[in-house]
């Protein structure tokens, strides 16, 4: 299924001015950036993270980030959600500030490492946020149930976080974000530290959660095949100062296999976002 | 068991050579010919020994544990609950003290800052020279007996729980503080689903340290006053009246009462870390 609409297209290669980017076939603006800055102050003076980021995401899209180390690509998604506040500029999710989305629990954020608790067991895990949050025991248990089963993990209830394989505890840990049922996903390299056959079978398997959950997913990543196979739209980032270089959309089908990594157009695009990286990077050396 | 041996050995050796002098002189008083051996037996089983001999030791502390009822004022196993009551009640004190002095640190800056630098100077006075004080006011306003020993275990233990439960309550690695900020925990479910459970190893560990501590500081209690009950009674009746076996067989149960403190604690940290899901 493609989308019946052929999205307006801006495409700037290497500019340093930010552009903005609307969409006319989404419906709603799930996220979004406005002239958004951030600068660090450490002990050797100051960095400027992000500089003047504008973006819009609409909602149900699948969105991949990526650059180079140092880019900006972790500092945007942590200051969609609220983890870090901009030093200038304004972040709306969903209509509401980044803060107050975060109190009413919009999203569900996966971070590099699993994260999990080592002294609950998966299914505890699993009921962590659900308790925090209000749930009846009986619903916790059927969620945790239903969002294990999600993940292909059925069975691993009792176990503990040091019996699961890495990719195994990744994927409770995502699970463990969808289990409060949020309209958005954050997730910061959640493959980075896996091997490349686990990370194929696990970028298939967020596929399909996407496909069936229709949740709007903001996915940061190192690596060029991984974000044209799963995206909607790419956003390319350059470091020093982080801003968005290129924004790139994917239209390949929703139902897609990995065999598309193979297709021209799948070479096209993942060029075109090679062409991206390398352009932000020649401003340094 | 190598190491227990040869630490016998060196003991005995010890004892032979540190004896020597108090046989021989009692031979010479009696002017009564002797032998090397019989000089070797003499230092084996003198009754007021520089150094007593393993086996008198072990003699003095069966017959101190076996040999008298339980409630007689002889008997090992009564001065060692004399004692043991006031470390446990101490140490119970002590606990609960550091930890809400750790709970106050972790949660007010303004309170890190203003009660460190006491906790940490409290510590810096010998108890030795604090116990008779405590005694002495906590009897002028009619506390007497286990309180006082007590107040001072509680004393010594307060400060490696609260070092330690500091650190514990700490120890949640950012990303789990992180994970916890975007379901928008209050900091009361930090505490309880976070902080605590990541704080268990150090309580434990700090438990331990805390238990022995609260021992010394029972014994150490019983001694300046005078006390009639305790190990530290027993100690001091043994020095009053140069009852150096005594004094050593007083020694071995308390170290046999701080060992199986520390048993009991460890006991309870290994089903604990069970429950808590710990490597098999």
């Amino acid at each position: 299924m493609t989308l019946l609409v052929e999205p307006v297209r801006m495409n700037s290669t290497a500019e340093t001015t930010p552009h903005i980017y609307q969409s006319t076939a989404t419906r709603t603006i799930a996220v979004d950036v406005s002239k958004v800055s951030l600068t660090f102050d450490t002990a050797d003076g100051k960095v400027e993270a992000l500089s003047n980021v504008d973006l819009q995401i609409g909602g149900g899209e699948f969105v991949s980030f990526i650059g180079p180390s140092g880019c900006g690509k972790t500092t945007l998604l942590r200051a969609i959600a609220d983890l870090q506040r901009p030093s200038s500029g304004t972040v709306t999710v969903n209509g509401m500030s980044a803060e107050q989305a975060r109190l009413g629990r919009n999203y569900g954020y996966v971070f590099q490492a699993p994260a999990l608790f080592p002294w609950r067991s998966i299914e505890a895990n699993l009921k962590l946020p659900l308790e925090l949050m209000g749930f009846s025991p009986t619903e916790q248990k059927q969620r945790a149930a239903r969002y294990l089963a999600l993940v292909n993990l059925t069975g691993f209830e009792r176990k503990f976080p040091w019996q699961l394989s890495g990719g195994m505890q990744q994927r409770v840990s995502i699970a463990r974000a969808l289990s409060f049922d949020p309209e958005l996903l954050l997730m910061d390299e959640p493959f980075g530290a896996l091997d490349e056959i686990v990370r194929d079978h696990l970028n298939e398997q967020l596929l399909q959660l996407w496909a069936k959950t229709r949740k709007t997913v903001l996915f940061v990543t190192h690596s060029i095949p991984e974000a044209v196979f799963l995206s909607t739209k790419i956003v390319v980032m350059s470091p020093r100062p982080g801003r968005i270089t290129d924004i790139i959309d994917c239209n390949f089908p929703r139902d897609r296999t990995l065999e598309i990594r193979e297709t021209p157009e799948f070479i096209a695009i993942a060029q075109r976002v090679r062409t991206g990286l390398r352009a932000g990077h020649s401003y340094e050396e | 068991m190598t190491v227990v041996a040869v630490l016998i050995v060196i003991w005995y050796v010890a004892a032979v050579l540190m004896n020597l002098s108090l046989v021989r002189g009692g031979f010479e008083r009696e002017e009564a010919p002797y032998t090397t051996m019989e000089l070797l037996a003499g230092t084996m089983i003198a009754e007021r020994p520089l150094l007593p001999a393993p086996h008198q030791v072990v003699g003095a502390f069966v017959d101190g544990v076996f040999g008298y009822a339980p409630t007689a004022p002889r008997s090992l196993v009564y001065h060692s609950m004399v004692t043991l009551s006031a470390t446990l009640l101490g140490f119970a004190l002590g606990a609960l003290l550091g930890i809400v002095l750790a709970l106050a640190i972790v949660h007010s800056r303004v309170l890190e800052r203003s009660l460190m630098p006491w906790i940490i100077c409290s510590q810096m006075v010998p108890i030795l020279a604090l116990a008779p004080i405590f005694i002495v006011v906590l009897g002028a306003i009619g506390l007497q007996g286990l309180l006082p020993k007590s107040i001072i275990s509680a004393y010594l233990s307060f400060f490696p729980i609260t070092i330690g439960m500091v650190k514990g309550f700490t120890s949640p690695d950012p990303m789990q503080m992180d994970l916890m900020r975007t379901w928008s925990a209050t900091p009361r479910q930090v505490l309880s689903k976070l902080r605590w459970p990541s704080a268990v190893p150090y309580l434990f560990a700090s438990l331990k340290v805390a238990i022995t501590i609260s021992l010394i500081g029972a014994i150490v209690a019983e001694l300046p006053t005078g006390a009639e009950a305790g190990i530290g009674a027993r100690l001091l009746a043994g020095s009053y009246y140069g009852q150096t076996i005594q004094i050593w067989s007083a020694l071995v149960a308390a170290a046999v009462l701080a060992s199986s403190l520390i048993a009991v604690v460890s006991y309870a940290e290994r089903k604990v870390a069970q429950r808590m899901g710990a490597r098999a």
